[in-house]
């Protein structure tokens, strides 16, 4: 990790139960976050996970129809950010949201219902997969126009600064996103007015089929931040320990004053880009040696080195994940559809 | 619906005891708003010390400070998405286009994110945001800074789009519109800016969905928007010293129109004539026409509807082909005379 900003001190109640070996070796994020706070952490990336497995599964089956853009292989960065926020910090997500929606609160139902077309979605059925949004929980909704949400995000950050609430504002963004002129426009604004906004690229070295090194003449994403004058962070988006200690650095330099931080998760997108990808423009080496860094196992294992999960502990939160995923989809199933005769209803609040 | 003696001016519309520009009309709307409400702010280019390339937010700066009065860097697609982000959160913005034109660098947020988000998110959130557009030729800018683009906003379901054509309604359209909860467009037109007219002081509103009867007459109507209605009432004072009497609706919204109030005028009058800046052909003309074609006044008409329309060519610079590009007083009275004599 490069230009990572001074670490907090630790509380030494929090310090978690680990192997006494090993506490000099123990990432500064394992002893900030409580041990329950880093089951629920994990178990918050298996819930994205199974969630989009079974998302894909159902759309296999063609109870799900439209088209949905997984992030399986990126829920480090998902949920390693989110772990930084509060209900009352805004987020802004991207068309391969379902991991961002999660991480901010969202129930696993309502997202089922959702992707079903059902009244009790999020969005009532008439967003789908690429917009779903929860404002009681500060998720200001996933975006089905690449970069749509980063300056959406600073405007956030505007309303945060302006009435005093004490919130920041977060906007995911991947790779292709930055090179949308949406992006330099809000990232300029962001940092000559201070804004306590973060900026998360997900590179998962993409844009469909284009990859970085054919659509930008930077190496890295982070490096755009010296244009804009802020901090430009590297972390490896498969370890949630780096994500979240990066992610934590920038949501308390905002809330300082400090203005924005640009962070760039390293990541790859394991799946396609949406259904209709055949995978002809990279390798099943490539892809294989991806899967060998799967940010889930990562983390598991890292804290079962560490003493900070037991096996029995790992199973019982896969029980929870599936029996969530289980009343999830049973929820969605059940709900009702809506009716045809409300097909404009919501265009405005009042004509 | 409030009848305007034929005998009377525009100008004389409203409270007469004071007379402020149309410029001067949406400034104070937009300090009453910031007076009344901490949330209101106002984004743009050159707005602050500038005072706004038409000098509309003049000095506000120095009342209101820095913080409320923002001067955006030339970032219009950017700046209109911090501005639909802010009303999701909060603020009431008034984003400021430098030229209307230029609403076509920032379509995105316009067209996918302020208008939509409300019924994308199954009517979760409202985007209370209000964008102003300085419009319309006859400022010698040529193609890109002359362009009437209110039909392109119209279009889209999510947006409510106005046209004030006189001093009262630039102030109190703004007003309802900075209270209402969806994204409100309003195309100012620049030759309107230094008009003037009677402006009561204080808080008032003129519904966003409403249009005005500005001269009643009984031989044929001509509906007309922004600064084609004083070319329409100009053109009718011409016809009626030719014993031709033809009332002028300010059509006023574009979004929501207001076809009640047409329909009713046509049955009356038998008559239509179509009057606006923007490109003839997709314009809002063929909307206003084909909602007469589609209601019972259809079955009232003695002739065809006409429309007057902008040239099907970008704006030119040279003042004679400007002018040409854009309805003018006597291609309307040449039109309504047609019209009413049967001869279309």
């Amino acid at each position: 990790m490069q230009d990572m900003v001074e670490a907090s001190s630790a509380s030494p109640d929090i310090i978690p139960d680990i192997s006494p070996g090993l506490i000099g070796n123990l990432p500064e994020i394992y002893r900030r976050l409580s041990r329950p706070a880093l089951h629920e952490a994990l178990r918050k990336m298996q819930l994205v996970r199974r969630f989009e497995e079974n998302a894909e599964q159902a759309y296999m089956r063609g109870l799900i129809h439209g088209t949905m853009h997984l992030s399986i292989g990126q829920e480090a960065s998902a949920i390693g950010v989110c772990v930084a926020l509060t209900d009352r910090d805004y987020i802004t997500s991207t068309h391969r949201g379902h991991g961002h929606c999660i991480g901010k609160g969202a129930e696993i139902g309502r997202m089922f219902a959702e992707f079903f077309g059902r009244e009790t979605g999020y969005c009532r059925g008439r967003g789908g997969s690429m917009h779903i949004a929860d404002p009681s929980k500060g998720n200001l909704g996933a975006n089905g126009i690449v970069g749509g949400g980063i300056p959406i995000a600073v405007g956030a950050a505007l309303s945060a600064k302006r009435l005093g609430t004490g919130a920041v504002s977060l906007s995911f963004f991947g790779d292709g996103a930055s090179n949308e002129g949406a992006f330099h426009e809000a990232l300029n604004m962001a940092s000559i007015w201070k804004l306590p906004v973060i900026f998360i690229c997900e590179n998962n070295q993409y844009g469909m089929s284009t990859s970085t090194e054919r659509s930008m003449a930077v190496k890295n994403v982070a490096d755009r931040a010296a244009s804009y004058g802020m901090p430009g962070v590297i972390v490896d988006g498969n370890r949630f320990a780096e994500v979240a200690a990066a992610s934590f650095d920038a949501v308390e330099r905002a809330r300082r004053g400090d203005g924005p931080t640009l962070i760039e998760c390293k990541t790859y997108r394991i799946r396609g880009h949406s259904r209709s990808d055949r995978n002809r423009y990279r390798t099943k080496e490539e892809i294989e040696s991806w899967q060998e860094r799967d940010p889930i196992k990562l983390f598991q294992t890292e804290l079962r080195n560490y003493g900070l999960i037991e096996d029995s502990e790992i199973a019982s939160i896969q029980t929870s994940v599936e029996e969530e995923i289980k009343a999830g989809l049973q929820f969605a199933s059940d709900s009702p559809l809506p009716s045809t005769m409300d097909v404009t209803r919501d265009v405005y609040t009042s004509v | 619906m409030t009848f305007i003696p034929a005998s009377e001016k525009i100008l004389d519309i409203g409270n007469p005891d004071r007379e402020l520009s149309y410029s001067q009309a949406i400034q104070e709307a937009m300090a009453l708003a910031m007076e009344a409400d901490p949330r209101v702010i106002l984004m743009g280019e050159d707005i602050g010390t500038y005072g706004g390339a038409f000098q509309v937010t003049g000095d506000l700066i120095h009342r209101f400070g820095e913080d409320r009065v923002m001067d955006t860097p030339i970032s219009e697609l950017g700046g209109a998405g911090v501005a639909v982000g802010a009303a999701l959160t909060g603020l009431r913005p008034i984003f400021e286009f430098q030229f209307s034109d230029f609403a076509t660098l920032a379509m995105e947020q316009i067209v996918n994110q302020a208008a939509k988000l409300r019924y994308m998110l199954g009517g979760a959130v409202s985007v209370p945001l209000v964008m102003r557009f300085p419009a319309g030729s006859g400022t010698g800018a040529a193609a890109q800074h002359s362009q009437s683009l209110e039909a392109w906003l119209a279009h889209v379901p999510g947006l409510k789009v106005v046209q004030p054509a006189t001093p009262y309604d630039a102030k109190g359209l703004l007003l309802a519109a900075i209270a209402d909860p969806d994204p409100v467009m309003i195309f100012e037109h620049k030759l309107l800016y230094k008009m003037k007219g009677a402006v009561p002081e204080g808080h008032y509103t003129v519904p966003l969905d409403k249009a005005e009867i500005r001269r009643a007459g009984r031989d044929l109507t001509i509906v007309a928007t922004s600064i084609m209605v004083h070319r329409a009432l100009d053109a009718a004072a011409a016809l009626a010293e030719e014993g031709i009497e033809a009332e002028v609706i300010d059509l006023r919204s574009l979004r929501p129109i207001d076809t009640a109030t047409i329909v009713q005028s046509v049955k009356r009058t038998h008559r239509l004539l179509c009057v606006y800046e923007g490109v003839k052909t997709l314009g809002i003309g063929a909307e206003v026409s084909a909602a007469i074609a589609e209601s019972e006044a259809f079955d009232f008409l003695d002739a065809p509807i006409a429309r007057l329309g902008g040239a099907e060519a970008p704006l030119p610079y040279n003042p004679e082909l400007e002018k040409a590009s854009v309805p003018q007083v006597p291609d309307i009275i040449v039109s309504a005379l047609a019209l009413a004599q049967g001869r279309l």
